[in-house]
């Protein structure tokens, strides 16, 4: 029993000691934050001079950081909108409409979410140069959906298909057509696994970084993920205190999101491995 | 294993069914956006990417040239290139071996009740929900080379003496480590919560069946969890690997590749030569190495696949 929750607190620990780290260096005074760990008297875990909110007022007055959150948040909905559009009817056609191959397709569809950013972020640099976008935002949302579509295709065609169909068919016999049975029926059914689709679809484009790092080149046009890590360091200057209150601030809503949809994301990844 | 193959069509032989061509015409309808789009961003890019690698491409023009394998046996032939795509190996193979190994342990540990189990499951969520270069921040910050935390703790414990001195990033060997250490910190929590499905997934009957025949711990172990684990244990290690396979963004943010490249892995090194230096084609030719896992990988996807249909 002691070492079950010896084991839970160390892991525990180990999972969330960057961001306590995060935490107490965004409020720390720059004389408690840079004293060198050669001098073991000045214990950094705790503070040793009051809390100060001078990196906060840093980070919101003196940099871009809001401008760079209202970037993500608007490419990130027109993303949610794009995978939206593309993906419910393609997650309804999968789910009900195209029996047996419908169900090859999908894990094709699925396998796209396999070929990384790393690979098609030289090919797509000669794309948004011949469509004009390079360090637009545009080319953000034209790219995005190429991660959003395929993972929220395959997890709402896996929450469509946990609909009784019944329901479907009994609205078709009282003389809705197919599409009528979609949108009065099926679709305010769905809510919770569109809801699913939209957090993941936004979270995805929240957390992207090497298209972001690759097509956007000013300062104000970045989106978060790039524009604390890249904008923030400059040269051998680093402001710690902002870039970690930046970090911070960016990730705990995330990790709260995901902790609500998280069954639903397992559900997305394992595939029917389980059953 | 064999009967709900019989059993499956059959329910497509009901009256409603009679609609099934429109139906499937409508299906052909819906499906047509996403697959266009799929097709134009994903499949041509990707052919793109190979095309790309076989000419001269440079960033600055649209002109291009074929030149055969060029790019590739100069890829080859570079030290950076195979240390590049030799840490990838280590890289991915180290940390994915500790992953699955902790990720065991650790859901094991959480699938018992406890007080705050809830708190402690979002609190061990964070490193995989905070966006990556976020996180790989506050590492950086932790690794610093005058202010690092580890180091004090060290100096603190007596293991580094008077004089003595690790800097993280600055050394090929300790750099490695770090990456490795962000890429378990952070691959985690995603292997964690899908054995912990595939944990609950496992029902109680099968444990008490065992009991019942007198199946002590190891044998329930290695007769029950690990065969009724295997494919979801499949999943987590499919996609940790992909995941960490393809990064670029640890190595990018911790170490840039360096001390003199000495750290880069594939993806950075295409990024450090296909878009800082601008040269395309060989950019494009270093990403090519990493397709060969990728169709690996999807292969064992779609086994997986194909088995949970039929089972």
């Amino acid at each position: 029993m002691v070492g079950h929750r010896a084991l839970i607190l160390g892991f525990t620990a180990f999972a969330i000691f960057p961001f306590y780290w995060m935490l107490i260096t965004a409020f720390k005074q720059n004389a408690d934050l840079y004293v060198g760990a050669s001098n073991t008297a000045h214990n950094p875990f705790v503070f040793n001079r009051p809390p100060t909110l001078e990196h906060l007022q840093i980070l919101f007055n003196n940099t871009l950081y809001l401008t760079w959150l209202f970037n993500t948040l608007w490419v990130g909905g027109l993303v949610v909108a794009i995978t939206l559009v593309l993906g419910v009817p393609a997650a309804y056609s999968l789910a009900r409409l195209t029996g047996r191959w419908g169900e090859r397709l999908s894990i094709g569809i699925f396998l796209t979410y396999l070929i990384p950013s790393t690979l098609l972020f030289i090919p797509f640099s000669r794309l948004v140069a011949l469509l004009g976008l390079q360090n637009q935002l545009w080319a953000l949302v034209l790219i995005y959906p190429t991660f959003t579509v395929p993972f929220c295709t395959w997890l709402l065609m896996g929450f469509l298909k946990t609909l009784p169909k019944e329901v479907e068919e009994s609205a078709m016999v009282d003389g809705c057509s197919r599409v009528g049975a979609i949108t009065r029926v099926v679709l305010p059914l769905a809510v919770p696994g569109l809801l699913t689709v939209v957090i993941f679809a936004l979270t995805l484009t929240i957390q992207e970084f090497v298209y972001s790092l690759t097509f956007i080149s000013s300062v104000g046009r970045m989106t978060v993920s790039v524009g604390v890590p890249v904008a923030l360091i400059r040269g051998d200057v680093y402001y710690w205190g902002s870039l970690m209150a930046a970090c911070l601030i960016t990730s705990v809503p995330l990790a709260i999101l995901y902790n609500f949809f998280l069954d639903r994301f397992i559900a997305g990844f394992t595939v029917g491995a389980i059953k | 294993m064999a009967s709900p193959d019989i059993a499956l069509p059959r329910p497509r032989a009901t009256p409603v069914e009679a609609l099934s061509r429109r139906d499937l015409r409508l299906g052909k309808v819906l499906l047509a956006p996403a697959l266009t789009y799929i097709f134009l961003l994903v499949a041509i890019p990707f052919l793109l990417a190979v095309f790309l690698s076989l000419t001269n491409s440079s960033a600055g023009s649209l002109d291009f040239s074929f030149v055969g394998l060029q790019n590739f046996r100069a890829v080859v032939s570079s030290p950076v290139f195979r240390r590049a795509l030799w840490n990838t190996f280590v890289f991915t193979f180290v940390s994915q071996a500790l992953v699955i190994v902790m990720g065991n342990v650790l859901a094991r540990a959480l699938m018992k009740p406890f007080r705050g189990k809830l708190l402690v499951r979002f609190l061990i969520l964070l490193p995989w929900a905070a966006p990556i270069s976020l996180a790989t921040l506050g590492w950086l910050w932790i690794f610093d080379s005058t202010f690092s935390v580890i180091n004090w703790l060290l100096k603190v414990a007596g293991w580094l003496g008077p004089g003595q001195w690790y800097y993280w990033l600055g050394d090929p060997v300790l750099g490695m480590i770090a990456i490795i250490t962000v890429h378990v910190w952070r691959m985690l929590p995603f292997s964690t919560v899908i054995l912990l499905a595939g944990l609950t997934s496992i029902p109680r009957e099968v444990h008490e069946a065992a009991d019942i025949d007198g199946a002590g711990p190891l044998a329930k172990t290695f007769q029950i969890t690990i065969p009724m684990m295997l494919p979801i244990l499949a999943v987590a290690v499919l996609f940790g690997v992909v995941f960490t396979f393809t990064d670029m963004s640890v190595v990018y943010l911790l170490t840039r590749g360096g001390p003199y490249n000495s750290t880069h892995v594939l993806a950075s090194l295409a990024f450090q030569d296909g878009v800082l230096g601008g040269d395309v084609g060989r950019g494009a030719a270093v990403a090519i190495f990493l397709v060969p896992l990728l169709v690996v990988m999807a292969v064992v996807m779609l086994r997986i696949s194909r088995r949970a249909e039929v089972a």
